[in-house]
């Protein structure tokens, strides 16, 4: 998302890929105001539940989450299958 | 399988394993890491560069048309006053124009400017991140013992890669959105250069090709009102013989 590493919790990973699978969905049925209120709900629920690592902090990550400016014809190419978290 | 993020971050992944698979000494791998990484920052740089350039460049036409909405306003109420109605619609709707692409222009100077914003953002957190990595490159050359030695260069080094490959997609959709205003920026000045925000007092009576341009804008409707305002504010006291005139004597 361009903002940096965040460390999530095995519950806020949960929800997130809740999220994940809600925002695909929205993406093969072609409803892209459901898919922006996903991926919003999506990176605040990032931001807010998790830990934000130090610039400096070197670590790999698991997933990486587009920038929030995403359209919708770019998250077309994101999200589809099991979406940015394999089930 | 992950969609498309998830596929970079294995890209991410792949391609510095075989970096570090290449080389024999971990020692000379860090270190070419790390040349590999500043240049890269020095690209996210030029990037940054290059989109500050194009916001001014679009800054200064905005400045530009502002002047042109301004004149050509005080241009149409003094044609107005002198009771030339055609050469104030000409004049109003000119500035239809000019203020459309006024507005246009703002907007992708905002759009530009978070981009911008975003990027330094991001080029700082590329800096400290590479930063991270010089530090911890001279401690895993210092106690370098070879399993231990992989696993953390691998590490490592895709903390440092994937915060580059954000930072390349951020650039990438910053280079798309400057190569669109690019594009509307000659849009613009080729409509300067084809007069078409310039001194009305410059040109004949009816230029036909600007008649046309402007027919197309389609901006019609917004000028009549405006002219219907210019009317009222000047009271239109100016002989004029046409019965749209009389409706515009009938203000409070």
């Amino acid at each position: 998302m361009g903002e940096g590493q965040y460390r999530l919790g095995e519950e806020a990973v949960e929800r997130v890929n809740a999220l994940d699978n809600d925002a695909v969905a929205a993406v093969e049925g072609d409803d892209e105001d459901a898919f922006h209120v996903a991926f919003e709900q999506l990176l605040e629920l990032i931001r807010t539940e998790g830990e934000h690592l130090h610039d400096d902090d070197l670590e790999a990550s698991d997933v990486i989450v587009p920038p929030a400016d995403i359209t919708f014809v770019e998250a077309a190419k994101d999200f589809t299958g099991d979406g940015l978290i394999p089930d | 399988m992950a969609g498309m993020a998830g596929r970079m971050s294995t890209v991410v992944k792949s391609k510095i394993s075989r970096l570090l698979d290449r080389a024999e000494d971990p020692g000379e791998t860090l270190d070419y890491s790390y040349q590999k990484q500043l240049e890269s920052l020095q690209n996210v740089k030029k990037g940054i560069a290059d989109v500050v350039t194009a916001k001014k460049r679009l800054g200064m036409q905005a400045s530009k048309l502002e002047q042109s909405v301004v004149k050509l306003d005080t241009q149409a109420r003094q044609a107005m006053s002198a009771g030339n109605e055609e050469l104030a619609r000409t004049a109003l709707e000119r500035k239809q124009l000019a203020q459309t692409e006024l507005q246009g222009l703002d907007q992708q100077v905002a759009e530009l400017q978070s981009q911008q914003e975003k990027l330094t953002e991001s080029e700082k957190r590329l800096r400290s991140k590479i930063e991270a990595f010089r530090t911890k490159k001279e401690v895993i050359k210092a106690q370098y013992s070879a399993a231990d030695a992989q696993v953390r260069i691998s590490e490592a080094a895709t903390g440092v890669g994937e915060e580059m490959a954000d930072v390349g997609l951020a650039m990438q959709r910053a280079v798309d959105k400057t190569e669109d205003m690019r594009a509307r920026a000659s849009a613009v000045e080729e409509l300067e250069a084809a007069g078409t925000f310039e001194d009305l007092t410059q040109l004949g009576s009816g230029s036909d090709d600007i008649d046309r341009e402007l027919a197309e804008i389609g901006a019609g409707g917004a000028v009549d009102d405006e002219l219907a305002k210019l009317k009222s504010e000047l009271g239109t006291g100016s002989a004029a013989p046409q019965g749209e005139l009389e409706s515009g004597g009938e203000q409070k």
